[in-house]
């Protein structure tokens, strides 16, 4: 584990945990793109620069302004601070929490990928990503844009006044 | 000059110890960036406050110094020495840290724009990413993120009112900026504004706002930079008469000062970009004038492009937000996209015939769309405003 590692574990984590403890909603977002920036230095330091970078683009900027957005629309008031965080299903909570947790770890160190690690000559260059998203992956990247632009005509349908 | 500042930078890296070079290496690319761009914004709000003095028959700052020229200082003092003002009610850590988002990420996107090349082919530039063009938009875009901290930490109507005109104002720019961009980015095949300055290489000629789509292009980016920048005619994020100043009005002192910069260096970014990608960046208009260093060159047309936007303020009124977003998704949008498609025939078609033919059958859809989206559009929606509830 080198230090680069290390640190950016650290801010992942740092982000991770104030996006489960602290108490207003606003707070919790803003460290969840906390979160967002460490995941994107992580992309950065295997040598995936466009893919770290899209995800500042889109995450940190797009999605999270669109979590706001709902969380302020939704909400008249923050909740006040007097409420405990613990509820009566936080063991609960937490037994599921860990069990998903314990799951993932058994199945990353079976994966053949946690194993062999091999240090590319050069970073993946945009070039070769373009040429395979239209080719080899040309029918995927073609169904997503179909999907999203459904799940966009379906936004402006529900957001559409009833004309009549 | 390019030789010479960077050999002057490997002299002074090469004075450190081996473990630090790297660093000493960035700290020594960042100096002149930061003092030459707070340089600039000082002289630009000099020099826009005296053109806007005399667009309106007036004479504009001239006490301080020759001709008003430390105008800039006097304000700085001032505002260094003014209270730090936070609201009782306030979020304070939120408070604090939108101002210091948002300025660092206004600095940290000069950090992909070339400056200059040296004979050699080595490049003045602080980073030279492959990835340039997606680093300066996916930085600029934490702008949003810091205008919406600065506006909700704030606890006041007007500057939440404020940060939601902002945002929505920048995300419906960001879209056909960034179609605008993808036209440059179709014909040079690169990411890399390094790569992008130099298939403009060798006289005005090459450069990228010489062809029908490029021109469209560059005029959608200069719109969509003024609305990014929240500049008159696209200023009702902070319109004075209707919510005072936006987000920023619950800060003061050197605070308000860093928002100030900030939307002064977003402006100088997207103007610096603006050179890169369409204006041949260092280059010369005509390579016999290569004898005259290419930081030159950037910054004479980055001071034509400012000129141009102080101009734009002192003449234009403030849009309507419906106008605005109307202007951004059903004119500027779909005008991105069909520039997009034919910055595509036009390569295929300038390749195999050459660019006469190039002009002769790429110019005519440009102005087509621009006919139908413009004059279509306003035939339809525009005209005198209904005022439902006065009538």
């Amino acid at each position: 584990m080198s230090l680069t590692f290390a640190i950016i574990a650290a801010i992942v984590l740092t982000g991770a945990i104030g996006l489960s403890v602290l108490r207003k909603t606003v707070h919790c977002v803003l460290s969840l793109t906390i979160v967002f920036f460490g995941l994107a230095m992580l992309y950065i330091r295997l040598d995936a620069p466009f893919l770290g970078f899209a995800l500042v683009l889109i995450y940190v900027s797009a999605v999270t302004i669109l979590i706001l957005f709902t969380v302020l629309l939704t909400r008249n008031r923050e909740i006040e601070t007097d409420v405990s965080p613990y509820s009566r299903g936080s063991i609960a909570g937490l037994i599921v929490g860990g069990s998903v947790f314990a799951g993932l770890i058994w199945m990353i160190y079976r994966a053949p990928l946690s194993r062999g690690i091999t240090e590319l000559e050069s970073p993946a260059s945009v070039k070769s990503l373009g040429e395979r998203l239209m080719t080899e992956y040309v029918l995927p990247l073609e169904v997503i844009a179909l999907l999203l632009t459904a799940a966009m005509i379906g936004a402006v349908i529900v957001a559409m006044k009833d004309p009549g | 000059m390019e030789v010479l500042l960077l050999s002057i930078k490997e002299q002074l890296v090469a004075l450190f110890p081996a473990v630090l070079q790297p660093l000493a290496g960035h700290l020594l690319s960042i100096t002149p960036v930061l003092g030459v761009f707070a340089g600039c914004f000082a002289l630009t709000t000099v020099l826009e406050r005296k053109a806007l003095g005399r667009i309106q028959n007036r004479f504009g700052p001239n006490r301080v110094g020759p001709a008003g020229l430390l105008q800039p200082v006097a304000d700085g003092l001032k505002m260094i020495f003014k209270e730090d003002i936070v609201p009782l009610k306030a979020d304070r850590t939120v408070h604090f840290l939108a101002p210091v988002l948002l300025a660092t990420t206004a600095l940290l996107v000069f950090s992909v724009i070339p400056f200059g090349q040296a004979p050699d082919g080595r490049h003045l530039v602080p980073v030279d990413l492959e990835v340039g063009l997606i680093f300066f938009f996916a930085v600029g875009s934490l702008a949003e993120l810091a205008v919406f901290m600065a506006g909700w930490s704030s606890r006041n109507k007007y500057a939440m009112l404020g940060a939601m005109r902002a945002i929505a104002q920048m995300i419906s720019y960001e879209a056909p900026m960034l179609l605008s961009v993808l036209t440059v980015v179709l014909i040079s095949g690169s990411l890399s504004l390094v790569d992008i300055v130099g298939t403009q290489a060798g006289g005005f000629w090459h450069w990228h706002v010489l062809t029908p789509w490029g021109a469209a292009a560059f005029l959608l980016f200069l719109t969509a930079a003024l609305a990014e920048s929240n500049r008159s005619p696209f200023d009702i994020p902070e319109a004075e008469s209707e919510i005072i100043a936006g987000h920023m009005i619950e800060y003061s002192g050197f605070k308000y000062a860093l928002f100030f910069l900030a939307e002064y260096l977003g402006l100088f970014a997207m103007t610096s970009l603006a050179v890169t990608l369409f204006l041949g960046g260092f280059h010369p208009p005509i390579p016999q004038l290569a004898f005259v260093p290419g930081p030159i060159w950037f910054f004479g047309k980055f001071v034509v492009i400012i000129a141009f936007f102080i101009w734009i303020r002192g003449t234009l009124p403030r849009l309507r937000m419906d106008q605005l977003l109307q202007l951004a998704w059903k004119f500027m949008l779909p005008m991105a996209v069909v520039l997009l498609i034919v910055a595509a025939a036009w390569h295929r078609i300038s390749l195999t015939w050459g660019p006469v033919f190039g002009w002769l059958f790429c110019s005519p859809p440009v102005i087509m769309a621009y006919l139908m989206l413009g004059r279509g559009g306003a035939g339809k929606k525009g005209g005198p405003r209904v005022y439902r509830y006065v009538n």
